[in-house]
């Protein structure tokens, strides 16, 4: 190696120690930079980073709260939660998902919505994430899924929890149904709970589900998981356990709801039963009525039009929601009214011609030759109308309607039910704010008998009758217990009317159905201690002219069927001691004493004897035709098909 | 007895030559060296594979690189100097050819058992070649026009090459590095200042025209360079990776989260835990103590090189140690201002301690040629 070449130190060279030593110096007061930064980040700042950490680590996941199970007053299930099975894949693990899914589909049947759905849904989420490839899943598929789970890499099947109603059609308009909670929903609530925003997580969207969404949801829990940057939950840190929703019972006596709506089947009507002692509904049923298991699963385009185009109108819960002019059964109020008004003594009588003259019209009464001279009791027995114009002229609008409301008429009754109408009871006032026009006595005229305006649900019905019953101010129960916690009683204060007076009214009433020329003889109740008060009613839906009149009214059965007229009849039994109030509607069914009449008596004897009542407390001519009756509908009582039996369409 | 004849009596020869080396640099390195081995095995969740091991490969192999390199007399480095830069140029335009694109740029060049990064290699060549280029001109030609010219060439083109693969990060340092050699040389200090205030100057006109008719570059150019300056304009972008960062960097606290129990990096938080971002593991498991700890051993390896190069009486030792020393720095200050959110996320690494292979090796080889001026070193 050839010698070293090294310059001598020269006086250029004196420059570098002190160029070094400048540098070195701008070198540690950029360390000391660094580390004063360290120190005020880690030091200083060091808890808003550790929780900035923690809220990156810590993920809040809700625990859905399982939902209150709805019972009837006797303790059989009306909701409750079943085991669903659903169908989930994992894209991580399934590799060729298409080949995956062409195996999947050989075992068992997918729809090319399903599958494209789940295909989108993965495309979206995380790889790790379960997508549900088939919802609500027979258990016979799930096997064959787990028996073949080698040969599906990623496919598991999955258990989740639904609402379920195994009493099918009978509860459907009062329960209603749940289903998944839907963007406008979200919208409708302001500040929603976190809860509802869990996928499927299902509310309550008509009916008692609706209407006690709050009680029946419970409160969600919560866990903490520890997640990783892509949202894996990595461990569970801690969890605390929600609160399930309140369990509901029910006044409704389930297997009467059954018989209600069997005996209702065929008919668009509605039925309600109230307990007189305690306003408790024993029954409240409207036909034809709806299976909600298949909302709950989302129903079908073709079901739902079958369902919105009969002209029966299945959706509708005609027993709070319908309203209907109460035609003769209002009789009652009229008569109270000008009782308590003491226009009228029980024993005051009117001249019934067939018809009377207000103003410059003709009012007539159902019976074309009249009635002749009829006190109180008889104007009931034989519903004459004539009688009810001309007391109704002197009481005026004002006192009915009052009275109306005193007996729970154009009241909206506060239970937990979808859509509850509040019927309308008008009166002068009414008229000039809403149609701004004087109240004409021909109005009065056709309010007396419960037309013109006049309009009442079964239910306000129902209640009506129980008060006229009472005398006490019955108000009507849906929900007997929440969590078992006992709901305040419908019992009622003594009404602000004269005893003397209701008790006329009542006894009218009886001979309604026990006197044989009553309009509802036919429809007795023969048993001593059960025997049963009441009063049809017969409303128009339409006009009849004077032509028609003069050519003789054209009968029910001639007309089609959506202008025939309303049948109603109103009960209550046993007449000593009334326990039930019956109300039932029969749209378009002709007359109230053929066609609501003998199907009240059956509800309210089947109430009476809590079941099957003996052919003994039928008139003796019945008995023949009541027995087969009763075999028919113990055929239609048959079990129904068990839940997840149904095959997936 | 003359200066060269007491330089070559004193240096020492054959076997001696290790006993003469700087131990205390060597020891430093090993220190910083095995912080990096613990970090690469926390990162890794606790396991040797698939960073630490490798990396300790590498350290041993450049450990004996920095021995072979440091028993060979200074003086043989000196006259390599040109050979090297002109070497490192070639494998510059080689990589443009046949590089391995990676993050998006070129860099890299297989060579089977590790990939080669000659922008790496380039930081110390161009180091040396200035060194030797200073010890070679007359000290009174230092701050002459042309004289001053030729140096910015050699830095230049170099910088050019590298900015074009695209490596900002690397481009800066080299130009930093080139820039404080020169200034260590003795070169006028208005050359500096000329430069400087040309750049500010140049830098302000531009933002300035921002918004007015004559705007000098696009909006879409002047909105990335607000992203580059300030990522957290960009929170879930660019500015994602930084406060990520910083939170780890935070939460770390006093003492840190303890070894392995760092969430932020375990949890995947962290963007290139094992690499550019693993100081920011570090500063969350071993808290303001590691920190800090680190930042005095990256500290001292600064003085140590420091001495080497005041101790030497040559001109081209002092020149290439200090010229190493200040690469060494760039590195890591660099890098600890990104992951503090100090300075724009650019790709630099953390020195000895980020996984990669050829940044340790070129490392150790620059820090054998350090040694070996120690151990040559005029007394």
């Amino acid at each position: 190696m050839k010698q070293p070449k090294q310059k001598a130190p020269g006086p250029a060279y004196k420059r570098l120690p002190r160029r070094a030593l400048i540098l070195g110096g701008v070198q540690a007061v950029f360390i000391g930079g660094l580390a004063a930064r360290m120190r005020f980040m880690q030091v200083d700042q060091a808890d808003e980073y550790r929780l900035l950490a923690e809220e990156n680590r810590v993920n809040i996941r809700l625990i859905p709260p399982s939902r209150g199970r709805i019972y009837d007053r006797n303790g059989q299930i009306i909701g409750q939660n079943s085991p669903s099975y659903r169908i989930v894949i994992v894209r991580e693990d399934a590799g060729d998902i298409n080949q995956v899914i062409a195996k999947l589909s050989e075992l068992i049947p997918l729809t090319q919505d399903e599958i494209e759905r789940a295909k989108s849904e993965m495309r979206r989420s995380a790889p790790f994430l379960p997508v549900t490839l088939a919802d609500q899943v027979t258990w016979e598929d799930i096997s064959k899924v787990a028996v073949n789970a080698p040969a599906l890499p990623g496919v598991t099947p999955e258990v989740g929890m639904t609402r379920q109603y195994p009493r099918y059609e009978d509860f459907a308009h009062v329960v209603g149904y749940v289903g998944p909670v839907s963007d406008y929903d979200l919208s409708q609530i302001e500040d929603p709970e976190p809860v509802l925003r869990i996928p499927r997580f299902q509310i309550g969207k008509v009916g008692l589900e609706a209407k006690q969404e709050i009680k029946l949801r419970g409160k969600a829990g919560a866990k903490r998981v520890e997640v990783n940057a892509t949202g894996r939950v990595m461990r569970e840190l801690d969890r605390q356990e929600g609160e399930a929703g309140a369990d509901l019972q029910l006044s409704v006596d389930a297997d009467l709801q059954q018989y209600a709506q069997a005996r209702l089947a065929g008919e668009s009507a509605a039925a309600v039963v109230i307990d007189c002692e305690n306003g408790d509904i024993r029954a409240i049923s409207s036909a034809p009525s709806f299976d909600p298991n298949l909302f709950v699963r989302g129903i079908s385009v073709a079901d739902y039009r079958a369902l919105t185009q009969d002209n029966y109108r299945p959706l509708a819960n005609k027993t709070v929601q319908g309203t209907y002019p109460p035609g003769s059964t209002f009789k009652m109020i009229t008569a109270m009214a000008a009782l308590e008004a003491g226009v009228i003594s029980p024993s005051s009588t009117v001249y019934c011609p067939g018809h009377l003259k207000v103003g410059s019209r003709r009012f007539h009464c159902w019976k074309r030759g009249g009635h002749g001279t009829v006190d109180l009791g008889l104007s009931l027995k034989r519903s004459c109308d004539v009688y009810y114009y001309d007391v109704a002229l002197r009481v005026g609008i004002d006192k009915i309607s009052d009275m109306a409301r005193t007996f729970g008429l154009g009241v909206k009754h506060d239970i937990p039910m979808s859509a509850v109408a509040a019927g309308l009871a008008p009166n002068q006032e009414w008229k000039q704010r809403v149609h701004g026009e004087d109240w004409l006595v021909g109005d009065t005229a056709n309010a007396s008998i419960g037309q013109g305006f006049m309009l009442a649900s079964p239910l306000q019905l129902a209640v009506m009758t129980a008060r006229l019953a009472t005398g006490r101010s019955v108000t009507p129960r849906l929900v007997r217990s929440a969590n078992g916690i006992e709901q305040p009683s419908g019992a009622g204060e003594p009404l602000a009317v004269n005893r003397n007076n209701l008790e006329q009214v009542r006894k009218a009433m009886f001979s309604v159905s026990n006197d044989r020329r009553g309009t509802a003889y036919r429809s007795r109740i023969i048993a001593e201690d059960f025997r049963m008060a009441g009063k049809t009613g017969t409303s128009q839906v339409r006009n009849i002219t004077k032509a028609e009149r003069a050519a003789g009214v054209i009968r029910n059965e001639d007309l089609p069927w959506e202008r025939r007229d309303h049948a109603l009849f109103v009960s209550f039994a046993p007449y000593d001691n009334p326990k039930y109030a019956v109300a039932v509607v029969v749209e378009h069914g002709g007359g109230g004493s053929k066609a609501a009449a003998p199907v009240a008596r059956d509800i309210m004897l089947q109430a009476l004897y809590n079941g099957t009542p003996p052919l003994e407390a039928y008139p003796s001519a019945d008995r023949e035709r009541i027995k087969e009756q009763q075999k028919l509908l113990e055929g239609d009582r048959r079990p129904r098909a068990r839940p997840g039996e149904k095959d997936r369409a | 007895m003359s200066y060269l004849e007491y330089a070559v009596k004193s240096t020492p020869s054959g076997v001696r030559k290790v006993l003469y080396m700087n131990w205390p640099l060597t020891l430093l390195l090993v220190s910083v060296a095995c912080a990096g081995f613990l970090m690469l095995f926390s990162v890794a969740g606790g396991s040797w594979t698939p960073w630490a091991e490798p990396q300790m490969e590498r350290f041993g192999l450049g450990l004996v690189v920095m021995f072979i390199i440091a028993v060979v007399p200074i003086w043989f480095w000196r006259n390599m100097s040109v050979v090297a830069y002109l070497s490192s140029i070639g494998l510059l335009i080689l990589v443009e050819l046949v590089g391995t694109v990676g993050m998006g740029a070129q860099r890299w060049i297989d060579l089977g058992f590790m990939r080669l990064q000659p922008s790496e290699l380039m930081k110390v060549t161009l180091v040396m070649l200035l060194a030797a280029y200073y010890d070679w001109l007359p000290a009174h030609k230092t701050s002459k026009p042309l004289w001053v010219i030729l140096p910015v060439l050699l830095i230049l083109i170099p910088t050019l090459m590298v900015l074009r693969q695209p490596d900002l990060g690397t481009s800066i340092l080299l130009l930093a590095a080139g820039g404080g050699l020169m200034f260590l040389a003795g070169v006028h200090w208005a050359y500096f200042a000329a430069v400087i205030a040309a750049g500010v100057g140049l830098v302000t006109t531009v933002f300035k025209s921002r918004g007015t008719d004559w705007q000098l570059l696009k909006d879409y150019q002047f909105r990335r360079i607000d992203t580059f300056l300030d990522p957290s304009t960009d929170p879930l972008g660019a500015g994602y990776h930084i406060t990520q960062s910083k939170i780890a960097l935070g939460s770390g606290g006093w003492n840190g989260r303890g070894f392995m129990q760092g969430t932020q990096s375990r949890l995947n938080f962290l963007p290139e835990k094992h690499t550019d971002f693993i100081f920011t593991t570090l500063a969350e498991e071993f808290g303001f103590v590691g920190g800090i700890t680190l930042l005095i051993l990256y500290g001292l390896i600064l003085v140590f090189c420091m001495v080497t190069a005041l101790s030497t009486k040559d001109r081209f030792s002092s020149l290439v140690t200090l010229g190493i020393s200040l690469n060494f720095f760039l590195f890591f200050a660099v890098n600890m201002s990104m992951v503090m959110g100090l300075a724009p996320v650019v790709g630099v690494p953390l020195p000895m301690v980020s996984y990669g292979g050829s940044a340790m090796l070129v490392l150790m080889a620059a820090f054998g040629i350090v040694q070996s001026a120690h151990i040559h070193r005029p007394r």
